[in-house]
């Protein structure tokens, strides 16, 4: 029965034993190589023939190969074009590498077989110059039009002083302004119906209800929404691209900034896969202190969104009373961590410090406190009918789109499917834990308010039982390899001296493989799909975030509703900027 | 007392109280919202006020050169004259008003009515589309509420028999008339509330969707002539409930009439700031829906109930 669900033996039935190279992955993702011709057959096989389909199209990237050092026996070209998939019957990734050669190389675009592949196949392009034939509208996304290079392909600095002083002459300005030119055409719409002119509404990057530097031009019919593009990458970083210069411990901090609202969710994303790599199992009280963390920002983050969405439905009070909650928590996080948004808490095989004396009388506080207060707003927000008015079936999407979509998370959830990575795959010992996965079943921006308020609760739930069972022990693993190294270990003899001088100078080097984390974040998955080629920092480390897709949804769900409605829909998303961006 | 001093007192007092408003609004939205408020500058921080007024008369006044110049510039001032206009039919204690008008109601509808103008000649002059939007907006939903509001009014206007608002406030020595026309009395509110478009009708400026809505572009006093038209809305508005429904200037003897008729708008201010710190916003076809289906039949209701009440009583059978 089992072989027979296999996807390798099915595959191989179906495109020939010699089509596929199996990968042998640290994290048990099974990993195919299969030539291009191939690969637009195989996906579609894979999303729709085969049984229990791997439906959803997780992740798209691509590797630049060309200073990697390389292991032996796989088909790897200049350029390696990557697939990620998860079918949700299996419960189960799946992998597909393509091997690309030539210098800017041309591949298939798969945007007919999955709608989110559009943003990630102009995430590529822009990235690598990989050009996607077939894609409609292969333009940069991050970078702007006017950007040269592609800056993750290894030859693009990743320094500014790497680069040569900035200097911006008189008809390089000209340049650069006459790129902001509105043009409607460029942006893939019409000026004009048979019946009506169309208003074009610029809505950001500066906006007070985009929560950050987003854009997005609505094409108007009146007050209603014809058409909408979002133009994101305004908070475009290169998180992915400071990985490749920073060692493995020190790009602990950079994680931190890319949920900015999660917090701690970014390191154990990230570190997650690290410890698949360096095969570092951790001690329970480590594993606990990492969830109770993780729960506290999940609150957190909720508090933020739950306010600012009352805030943009118009209602001025529940912000305030949300972020002074929010500041128990960071109180909290402030005496275990020492930092607030962004404590950069976690360590490789554990975390930094031991729980500070008294951290479970803060814990009980805050457990004993918030209850009454989530009730409280209960009665202010989720029962008000105005609120109901403006959320009650707007921006609704099915768990079919919602799939097709590539959303996971608390939208996915508010469509009547309890898929929460923490119960499903549970990692850090989430398994332990006695929790609820809160749905909703209309899948409209009421419903995913319900499931995060409620989630919120569930949260709450998790960290009581921590506090009630925070187990004895370390903290952090005993293993070389963990950072910073603990200090006991060293002092015994000369080599144990020169390991600890090495993996606090240099860091550790982490052996070479390729592994993926995914974790239920904040706001959806949360995915670091960190590849060593057995040195001191990562070759490449690519970033899954939920917010990149779901903000791709935009104009899906909002065509047909009216301004107003898309300040709800935005609201219910509950997206972080530098989360789409990274 | 002579008229002059009255409209001296009646203008200085608006002219004054409206900034004082300010900072009545922010100590309280405070209050309400778990955080201080400003509380710095001066006793209470009192002297905000002040700051605040020196800070838009020094800004700089500018129009952009997109905008119709003359528009533009109009369009605040309309705003300012017609509220204040309309506080010449406040009897704010038995002798002290400025002209007692027999048409007093009608020329405060009249007034409310000039006011649309400005949101809309302010937003089209502007020439920017987040303007034009949330002009459009207020241009629809002021002429609407003025529709019920007129009507709610009319079951006061049956039983005292005058459009006066001296009389009105005399017939109501006996009752106020919010327990007979209490239905008129919320419709009255919500359309008040409406006009004077502060939240949950705060939907021309919609800060979330439109920025400012129809003064985005605006700056400096003409900015401020916005903003002191609001606030001085919120106090004729909270004047004419006062007049209309609560009985004036009347009350127990120990205080004299006009301190019962202050605290009275005062109550009812306070009322509108605690509506704004807790209400969220309908959606702008929400409000129209809300006004036109519900509002106006209620409304007509109200008249039709009242004056057949009226008719019963002056020849039963």
């Amino acid at each position: 029965m089992e072989a027979t669900l296999d996807p390798t033996e099915r595959l191989k039935q179906r495109f020939g034993t010699e089509t596929f190279t199996t990968q042998r992955a640290k994290d048990d993702i099974l990993t195919l190589w299969l030539p291009l011709e191939k690969i637009k057959e195989v996906l579609w096989y894979l999303k729709n023939e085969i049984d229990r389909p791997y439906i959803l199209l997780f992740d798209l990237s691509a590797i630049d190969e060309r200073s990697r050092n390389r292991e032996n026996g796989y088909p790897s070209g200049n350029f390696t074009l990557l697939y990620h998939l998860f079918s949700f019957d299996r419960n189960s990734f799946i992998r597909l590498k393509v091997a690309l050669n030539g210098e800017f190389p041309t591949v298939p675009s798969i945007t007919n077989l999955w709608a989110n592949a559009n943003w990630y196949e102009r995430e590529v392009f822009d990235m690598f110059g990989i050009r996607f034939e077939g894609h409609p509208h292969l333009k940069r996304i991050l970078m702007p039009e006017s950007w040269q290079g592609n800056p993750l392909r290894k030859e693009h600095p990743a320094r500014a002083t790497e680069m040569g002083p900035f200097r911006l002459f008189d008809e390089k300005q000209d340049r650069e302004q006459a790129a902001l030119q509105f043009r409607p055409e460029e942006w893939g719409l019409q000026s004009s119906s048979d019946d009506s002119d169309f208003m074009f509404l610029n809505i950001g990057p500066q906006h007070p209800g985009t929560h950050g530097v987003l854009r997005i031009v609505l094409q108007l019919d009146g007050e209603d929404i014809v058409d909408a593009v979002p133009d994101i990458g305004f908070h475009h970083r290169g998180a992915e691209k400071m990985a490749e210069r920073q060692s493995w411990h020190t790009y602990i901090p950079y994680t931190d900034r890319v949920d900015y609202l999660g917090g701690v969710n970014n390191n154990l994303a990230y570190l997650l896969a690290v410890e698949k790599l360096a095969g570092i199992e951790l001690p329970e009280r480590a594993n606990v202190i990492r969830v109770m963390m993780c729960e506290f920002f999940r609150i957190a983050s909720h508090l933020v969104w739950y306010g600012t969405f009352a805030q943009d439905i118009g209602q001025l009070s529940p912000v305030f009373y949300m972020f002074s909650d929010r500041e128990k928590i960071f109180d909290i996080v402030a005496g275990v961590c020492g930092g607030r948004m962004h404590p950069n808490w976690f360590r490789i095989g554990g975390v930094a410090q031991d729980l500070p004396r008294g951290w479970d009388k803060l814990v009980k506080d805050f457990i004993d406190y918030f209850p009454k207060r989530l009730k409280e707003y209960d009665a202010m927000v989720m029962k008000n009918s105005i609120f109901k008015a403006r959320t009650v079936g707007i921006g609704i999407f099915t768990k079919a789109e919602a799939i097709e979509w590539g959303v996971t998370g608390p939208g996915l959830r508010a469509c009547g499917f309890d898929w929460d990575f923490r119960k499903k795959q549970p990692y850090s010992g989430y398994d332990k834990f006695d929790f609820d996965i809160p749905i909703a079943h209309n899948g409209d921006c009421y419903d995913r308010a319900v499931v995060r308020v409620e989630e919120m609760r569930q949260s709450l739930r998790i960290i009581e039982q921590c506090w009630k069972y925070m187990p004895e022990g370390d903290y952090k693993a005993d293993h070389p390899l963990t950072t910073p190294p603990v200090k006991k270990h060293t002092m015994q003899d000369i080599e144990t001296l020169i390991t600890h001088f090495l993996g606090v100078s240099w860091g550790p080097v982490i052996p070479a493989g390729e592994a993926m984390s995914c974790i239920e974040a904040t706001k959806g998955a949360n995915s670091y799909y960190a590849i060593s080629d057995g040195n001191t920092s990562p070759y490449r480390v690519r970033v899954r975030t939920p917010s990149f897709p779901h903000m791709q949804m935009l104009p899906y769900i909002s065509k047909g509703y009216t301004v107003a409605d898309m300040l709800s829909i935005l609201g219910a998303m509950d997206y972080v900027l530098a989360d789409i961006d990274r | 007392m002579s008229p002059a001093i009255i409209v001296v007192c009646v203008l200085g007092g608006l002219l004054l109280v409206a900034p004082g408003l300010i900072w009545v609004e922010r100590r309280l939205l405070a209050v309400w919202q778990d955080r201080y408020g400003p509380n710095r500058a001066g006793p209470l921080g009192l002297l905000v006020v002040l700051a605040d007024t020196l800070k838009l008369f020094f800004k700089e006044d500018w129009i952009p050169p997109f905008a119709d110049k003359k528009v533009f510039v109009m369009a605040p001032a309309i705003v300012v004259i017609t509220v204040l206009m309309s506080f010449v039919i406040v009897p704010f204690s038995p002798g002290f008003i400025v002209v007692d008008l027999n048409i007093g109601l009608l020329f405060f509808l009249a007034m409310s009515s000039m006011g649309a103008y400005s949101i809309i000649l302010g937003g089209w002059a502007s020439n920017n589309k987040y303007s034009l939007l949330g002009a459009m907006r207020g241009a629809a939903q002021m002429i609407s509420y003025e529709v019920f509001m007129g009507l709610s009014l009319m079951g006061v206007v049956l039983i005292t028999g005058s459009f006066s608002l001296h009389d009105i406030v005399e017939a109501q020595r006996n009752m106020w008339f919010v327990v007979p026309q209490f239905l008129g009395f919320v419709i009255f509110l919500i359309a008040g509330i409406a006009e004077t478009h502060r939240l949950p009708f705060d939907i021309p400026e919609a800060e979330s969707e439109l920025i400012a809505g129809f003064h985005s572009e605006y700056s400096g006093m003409k900015f401020g002539m916005f903003f002191v038209g609001e606030y001085i809305g919120i106090m004729l508005i909270s004047c004419m409930v006062t007049c209309l429904f609560f009985g004036g200037w009347l009350g127990p003897a120990f205080l004299p009439p006009i301190v019962w008729f202050i605290l009275k708008m005062f109550a009812f201010i306070a009322l509108f700031i605690l509506l704004r710190a807790s209400l969220p916003r309908p959606r702008y076809d929400q409000l129209m829906e809300f006004g036109w289906k519900i509002l106006l039949p209620l409304s007509l209701l109200n008249v039709m109930v009242t004056a057949a009440i009226i008719l019963w009583n002056e020849n039963p059978q």
